[in-house]
């Protein structure tokens, strides 16, 4: 049909900005910053950030899995909730990540530092102060604040769908609570849980605000020392080569996870 | 009155690589109800949409008044469609339903109204007009996509199997609604459904489709009585499909006994299908009748009973309002008008035996929706 | 068991609200540090009204936001139409590449795009590319994604027939798609469109790297700020937006349900 040529425009719009600019990603990696010539200098140089890389993606992980145990009983709850309790409490899921994330994670600053408000409650008790930020354990809470909703979201969209006849079949089939946990629910979220791993991994182990601000100089994360590529000392093309390996391991991750978990192309993203 | 308004000729559709329609032809009268009917999968609504212009064959022609319009658009047809589940706005109500292609049409506001509301007032629906479509009851969300269709006066009206949705007795009433109308109207309406008894109650004409091809045209009686082969026979009603020998014009060999029948034009010793309807067979006591056999299951079907008879090894159906025992031993007798013959085709051999007989029945009775042949 | 759900439940939303209540009280305080709540005063709003540098930013923000929401929002449209209409491989692989920008880490697209930029410069001898154009191109282009995602489900949900049935009573395809196809689409529209907008307007990572200084917008802005202190009047305006999105959201909300109460009429099982 003639509706085709009405997704040219996008088409066009998205081999510019989205592929073209990939392509340009992978040409500065493979350049050499001083002469333009094609080196391979960028990802071999990469080597020596590997304690980074792999610190982003513990952190990464760990912010991931702490968010699907937090997320997985909120979603459930809201799911189970009657239906106009249900459009408000997920409402409310989606507000935070409507607003700035720069001053939230600021006021997460001003909670955890040592003269922050958690510490000074805990002084009235005699407490402390307990060094709540510039260590590891800060910038992963950061992101799980961060990035909680991002799980929840795809999870509630999931668990809500499930029909509630396949529970009572269970049941009638003789499952307890627990194992229609196991054996229905479980199964069934399986798509939303992907996508929010997807949702929450990527964003944490590319972040570069969180851990500046909640982390210290033994917590530098890979984004940035990307960012410092190209606002701080300027090498693009280094910061490219790293761009293009970060992206190559985030594909790579998603794709098996989708792969073992048989995901189809299904989209949970709903407003 | 009976002059052609629409001819298919040699269409075919492909749907990525499968063949859908294959070489049909097919020409609909003026003013006539013409009912396509068949198995999901077997075209009917490819070429329903065909004609309302929301498929292009992939090749052949149809053609309208004489003119050759592929590649007209639906919206410059003189041609309306009631869709399968109504498809109104919902975004409308009924009155604005109804309006909609005379407003697209710009006509002006008094004429709107009038045919609207006499409209309307032919579908039993004045004093709805607003109304939400979507607060209406399937009948008569119906009679509003019904209306909808007809306010236009279109030369031909394509329905696609309208009735689907609706339950038995509803469905009946719209049946003798939708003759009403069309007779009323004087248009042709072109009928989809896989339903036959929907196709023999309301049709001019049936032309019964099975894989893209057409089966047999003609009126309900002949598609009945008169049935071109084993598909076409099992299809339309139930039917004992036998093996049988012509042994000359007015005689058939079945079982090894010989049949006076009412058809010719065979060669000599030519292997036939044989159509014997349950409802023309005769119970006699077993040793008047020409055949003997066992009563192997009864089943009662509220007019009749349904009894399945063992003649050695090969089992027929029978309807009769006599019940007999699971068990008893019975003789039937067959007359002429009976019997009829056809000739062999594709089909012979895969319908009429009623030894599965529970399954077949079932196959007849629910129809799976006849969605599948949509695209 | 039901009881402690609830209590966790609440547990989880303080856990996320807490911060953004800090910044709230902040907005009252009279004392210009988070940590302490010295008095009441709303002189932190007075001072943001009167201000004559902040709200020219959050006026870049927004426009660029309102800009580059209606733009993907037109073009995501159309799309959806088109890839509703493609079959098979194609149609996997536009949405594939659809999904791209919602895949691709934030730091990458925006070091791509600031990278193309870049060198579109150098080839074309332009010395300040970055600025208010390449900021619009970045946003309409990791808003799209949003505005098609939100579209295709409701064309995959509407009726085909109703779009036939209007061609059918005479309308050209293009009379079919306002008449009738947009107004079984628009919760999607226009919940694609908002969510574009808040997209934008909170949107700091990709800005980042394709702002220019002759065109800044406020994330950008407060990130900057890290090196100088945070002027308090910045929290007055938090307050201000956090109203403004609940108070919108509160609407779509009320929208969606009325969408939803029509369709399940109209589907009565």
């Amino acid at each position: 049909m003639r509706n085709k040529l009405l997704s040219a425009p996008y088409l066009v719009w998205m081999a510019m900005f989205t592929i073209v600019p990939l392509c340009v990603v992978v040409y500065f990696a493979f350049t050499s910053s001083a002469t333009g010539a094609f080196t391979l200098d960028n990802i071999l140089q990469i080597a020596t950030y590997t304690p980074i890389f792999l610190r982003s993606i513990g952190y990464a992980i760990a912010a991931t899995l702490i968010c699907l145990l937090l997320g997985y009983p909120v979603a459930y709850v809201i799911a189970q909730a009657r239906p106009g309790a249900q459009r408000f409490l997920y409402m409310l899921i989606m507000l935070p990540m409507c607003m700035s994330f720069l001053l939230r994670t600021l006021a997460w600053v001003s909670l955890l530092q040592d003269t922050g408000i958690i510490n000074n409650l805990l002084g009235h008790f005699g407490i402390g102060p307990l060094p709540l930020i510039r260590n590891a354990g800060a910038v992963v809470a950061g992101m799980v604040y961060n990035y909680l909703p991002y799980m929840i979201m795809p999870l509630y969209t999931v668990i809500m769908k499930i029909d509630h006849s396949l529970i009572e079949a269970a049941e009638d089939l003789g499952c307890n609570g627990r194992q229609v946990f196991s054996r229905v629910v479980f199964p069934l979220s399986l798509p939303g849980i992907i996508s929010g791993i997807t949702m929450v991994f990527v964003p944490a182990v590319s972040t570069f605000y969180i851990s500046q601000k909640l982390g210290s100089t033994s917590t530098t994360m890979i984004g940035d020392v990307i960012e410092s590529q190209f606002k701080a000392a300027y090498n693009p093309n280094l910061g490219a080569a790293m761009s293009l390996v970060l992206m190559v391991l985030i594909f790579l991750s998603i794709g098996i996870m989708n792969r073992f978990a048989g995901a189809d192309e299904d989209e949970v993203i709903t407003v | 009155m009976s002059e052609s308004l629409i001819r298919l000729t040699e269409l075919s559709m492909l749907f990525d690589g499968e063949t859908v329609l294959d070489g049909l032809n097919l020409t609909i009268n003026d003013s006539e109800f013409l009912t396509l009917l068949g198995p999901s999968g077997c075209g009917k609504t490819t070429t329903l949409r065909i004609i309302g212009g929301f498929l292009s064959p992939t090749s052949g022609d149809v053609f309208f008044n004489g003119r050759r319009i592929n590649d007209v658009p639906p919206y410059k047809r003189q041609i309306n469609t009631v869709f399968q589940k109504y498809a109104l706005f919902p975004h409308l109500d009924v009155y604005e339903n109804v309006a909609f292609g005379l407003r697209v049409a710009k006509l002006p506001k008094e004429e709107i109204d009038k045919r609207v509301t006499e409209m309307l007032g032919i579908v039993s629906l004045s004093g709805f007009e607003h109304r939400a479509v979507t607060s209406l009851s399937g009948g008569q969300q119906q009679r509003v996509a019904i209306a909808r269709a007809l306010v236009n006066h279109p030369k031909v009206l394509l329905l696609d199997e309208p009735l689907g949705a609706l339950d038995l007795r509803l469905r009946k009433d719209m049946q003798n609604e939708l003759k009403r109308i069309q007779q009323a109207m004087g248009i042709t309406f072109i009928y989809v459904t896989h339903d036959q008894e929907e196709a023999l109650t309301m049709s001019d004409h049936i032309v019964v489709m099975d894989k893209g091809h057409i089966q047999q045209i003609g009126t309900p009686e002949d598609i009945y009585n008169e049935p071109e082969n084993a598909f076409v026979a099992d299809f339309i009603g139930e039917s004992n499909i036998l093996d049988g020998v012509m042994l000359a014009d007015y005689k058939v060999r079945i079982f090894g006994h010989s049949y006076v029948c009412l058809d010719s034009g065979f060669a000599k010793n030519e292997p036939v299908d044989v159509v014997i309807r349950p409802e023309d067979i005769d119970i006699v006591p077993a040793e008047a009748g020409v055949l003997t056999g066992t009563v192997t299951s009864v089943t009662f079907k509220g007019v009749h009973y349904d009894i399945i008879v063992d003649f050695g090894g090969f089992k027929w159906l029978i309807q009769t309002t006599d019940f007999q025992p699971v068990g008893a031993k019975i003789g039937i007798m067959l007359e002429p008008d009976a019997i009829h013959v056809m000739k062999k085709s594709v089909y012979s051999d895969s319908f009429g035996d009623y030894s599965s007989y529970s399954d077949e029945y079932d196959e007849l009775e629910d129809d799976p929706e006849g969605l599948c042949d949509e695209e | 068991m039901k009881k402690l759900g609830r209590v966790y439940t609440v547990v989880i939303y303080l856990f996320l609200y807490i911060p953004m209540i800090v910044l709230i009280v902040a907005s009252f305080n009279t004392g210009k540090d988070l940590t302490t709540f010295d008095g009441f005063t709303l002189q932190r709003y007075a001072e943001l009204f009167r201000d004559r540098t902040l709200l020219p930013l959050l006026g870049n923000s927004v426009l660029i936001a309102v800009l580059s929401s209606v733009i993907a929002t037109v073009l995501g449209t159309a799309a959806a139409l088109g890839i509703h209409s493609m079959r098979g491989r194609i149609r996997s692989v536009v949405m594939s590449v659809t999904t791209v920008p919602l895949m691709n880490p934030e730091i990458v697209t925006g070091v791509s795009l600031a990278l193309l930029f870049v060198f579109v410069g150098v080839v074309l001898k332009v010395n300040s590319i970055l600025g208010f154009v390449t900021l619009l191109i970045a946003h309409i282009t990791f808003n799209l994604p949003y505005v098609i995602l939100s579209v295709m489900p409701k064309l995959t949900q509407m009726d085909p027939h109703l779009r036939e049935a209007a061609l059918d009573l005479g309308c050209t395809p293009v009379q079919a798609f306002f008449k009738v196809v947009i107004h079984e689409i628009l919760p999607g529209i226009f919940s694609g469109a908002i969510m574009a907008f808040t997209m934008s307007l909170d949107d700091f990572v990709i800005s980042y790297f394709v702002y220019g200084p002759n065109f800044v917008t406020l994330p950008v802005e407060i990130y900057n700020y890290v090196k100088k202190p945070l002027q308090p009047k910045i929290y007055a305006l938090f307050t201000l937006l956090f109203l403004m999105i609940l108070s919108v959201m509160v609407l779509m909300n009320l929208m969606q349900m009325r969408d939803e109460k029509r369709r399940k009429l109209q589907r009565p099982e």
